[in-house]
């Protein structure tokens, strides 16, 4: 090997040591509201954090997650090898807030009104978040509802014009209702992994894809 | 735009070729959008929007939702199959292809009953 070729390596290589030690990429948990983002981000938190703290809390009203939230440097470690990434745990993405819909979640209209703007506010961010900030996205949907929606097929459009990796999950599969051939039929191009983050089902497959797409 | 005539007496519809959309930049167009569908227009592009642009409309959209007044917007496209067929030197040239009929109109105006690859069902009601 010249000497020229040797040093172009052992560059190479130290780049690659150094944007690995200190660069953890930072992957987006994408998907429209309720689809278990913050579940699966508190369950992997939980699995690979020293402290195993929550990314944020969990809810069925819609919009629980009104700001995105980084937990860094989680430690995957997969086959004898170490990946290190931030999760951002993003604010379900829609095109549309309407702040009577938490009215019949027992709210008072002042903390609904709060909420919908807060809402609001957490999409722009999310959004800013995936055009500038991401370096790979794991998209999460509930297995249990049409994921033939505009906003799943704009949001991956958008993910697949930055040729960001992405990883689909098929979340709540412990409901009967759920059909993860839907998630495959209506996404062909990409891969999709079950999941159950409430009941840590196929957490195995989930944490390998991940090392696999993100490591 | 031209104005027309009271909107009590009907939904107004406006139809814009890929050829109007071209000549503008991507606020341009996003602003001739939400300026239509905020008076209670659907919008209907000929060729859509790029997938930056579509991320642009919705933090846009975000930014001017107001509690009884804007609840933001339902749009509609067939579902993109040019992404994955776009080599990656096309992507990087913005040779994407973006033809994509797209509907877009208000929130509370508009409800999409089917959609499936090559048809989209919405229903359009009055304010």
């Amino acid at each position: 090997m010249g000497i020229l070729t040797e040093l172009k390596s052992s560059i190479s290589r130290a780049a690659s040591t150094l944007f690995s030690a200190e660069d953890p990429k930072r992957i987006g948990i994408y998907g429209p509201p309720n689809a278990g983002k913050t579940t699966l981000a508190n369950r992997i938190a939980r699995d690979w954090t020293e402290h195993g703290d929550a990314v944020g809390p969990e809810s069925e009203i819609p919009h629980e997650t009104r700001r995105a939230r980084r937990k860094e440097n989680v430690e995957i470690e997969r086959n004898g090898k170490t990946v290190d990434i931030d999760i951002v745990d993003t604010p379900g993405v829609t095109t549309k807030v309407d702040y009577t819909e938490f009215l019949e979640h027992d709210m008072e209209e002042d903390d609904a009104v709060r909420r919908s703007r807060e809402a609001t506010e957490g999409v722009a961010e999310a959004m800013h978040w995936l055009r500038e900030d991401v370096d790979g996205v794991i998209y999460v949907l509930d297995s249990a509802t049409d994921p033939f929606t505009q906003v799943n097929t704009m949001l991956i459009g958008i993910i697949e014009s930055q040729d960001l990796p992405v990883l689909i999950l098929a979340n709540k599969i412990d409901l009967e209702e759920s059909s993860v051939q839907r998630i495959r039929n209506a996404f062909p191009q990409h891969e999709t992994v079950q999941v159950s983050a409430l009941e840590g089902d196929n957490m195995d497959e989930v944490y390998d894809k991940i090392a696999e797409y993100f490591g | 735009m031209a104005e027309v005539k009271d909107p009590h007496d009907g939904v107004q519809i406006d139809l814009i070729s890929g050829e109007r959309l071209a000549n503008q930049t991507s606020m341009e167009k996003i602003r001739m959008i939400l300026d239509g569908v905020r008076e209670g227009n659907i919008v209907i592009l000929e060729e859509g929007l790029s997938p930056d642009e579509e991320s642009r409309l919705i933090e846009v959209t975000m930014t001017e939702i107001s509690p009884d007044e804007f609840n933001g917007i339902e749009i509609e496209t067939y579902p993109r199959s040019e992404a994955t067929d776009a080599s990656f030197l096309d992507r990087l040239m913005g040779r994407e292809s973006t033809k994509k009929l797209t509907v877009i109109g208000p929130a509370n105006q508009i409800e999409t009953l089917h959609k499936d690859e090559t048809l989209i069902q919405t229903l359009v009601s009055r304010k």
